[in-house]
């Protein structure tokens, strides 16, 4: 599966610049707490969070991250967009709840484990 | 590092990772380097007066040595204990402060070594081995 699947079925909003939607998306993982995000999430997982602040972008960058999801209709600030933007990360978002698009991301096929 | 800066935190672990990718050490080198590296950063940030961030890639292994001005780790046990956490509200509500971070440190390093005190200074260093994939040779370290 790639981004760019998952962006159309899931109607998500992209707000980096010009995402490279080609990206393979190999799992997905669901959470706000950022240790457990570099823990437990895969590499080419979408990160689906409600955390907007910049360190979002360096442990995306880090785990090598295929996209960070917005949850809830959130925004990312623009000191994160920029940032993203400088490493390379994608930042999509979606007006669904974190439930709700982790169940539709499941239904396409989409396990926390790749 | 400065206290509270959560603008750069993560900075110094994206620019070891980026350094380790173009030396190509092994992904799982450069994965369990990353993730130790990033929870000592943000620990500096989250819970110091501010501090020193030093690593050394040699070959065969990566250390680090990361020093603070305090306010020291009253008990160090309990701070290795996962989840728990002396966190301020705001800074768990952006999602840091979860009561991982040394015990994510330890999980990855090979060596692992923290000294506090109430009112002291906290100094944490740990090391992870490097194998190379076709390297049969035992590696042969000297303890701290």
């Amino acid at each position: 599966m790639t981004l760019v699947e998952i962006a159309e079925k899931l109607s998500l909003e992209t707000f980096t610049a010009n995402p490279d939607l080609s990206r393979p998306v190999l799992s997905g993982y669901a959470s706000d707490l950022l240790s457990d995000v570099m823990a437990n999430a895969g590499p080419g997982a979408v990160w689906l969070t409600l955390q907007t602040h910049q360190n979002v972008v360096a442990v995306a960058s880090l785990k090598e991250l295929s996209a960070v999801i917005l949850t809830g209709g959130r925004r990312p600030e623009d000191a994160t967009l920029k940032k993203a933007d400088a490493e390379g990360v994608i930042i999509l978002g979606s007006g669904d709840s974190a439930f709700d698009l982790a169940g539709r991301l499941f239904s396409l096929g989409l396990r926390s484990e790749g | 590092m400065g206290a509270g800066d959560f603008r750069h935190a993560g900075e110094i672990s994206t620019e070891l990772r980026n350094n380790l990718k173009k030396l190509n050490f092994p992904p799982d080198i450069i994965r369990r380097a990353s993730i130790a590296s990033y929870e000592a950063e943000i620990n500096l940030v989250i819970h110091s007066k501010g501090g020193w961030f030093q690593y050394r890639v040699t070959m065969d292994r990566i250390e680090f040595v990361v020093r603070d001005r305090g306010p020291g780790i009253p008990d160090i046990n309990l701070a290795m204990q996962e989840g728990y956490s002396t966190a301020s509200v705001e800074v768990r509500d952006m999602g840091f402060g979860a009561g991982m971070g040394l015990p994510n440190i330890k999980k990855n390093a090979d060596r692992f070594r923290i000294t506090s005190g109430k009112d002291g200074q906290t100094v944490l260093e740990f090391r992870i081995n490097v194998r190379w994939p076709g390297d049969r040779r035992m590696p042969v370290y000297i303890d701290w």
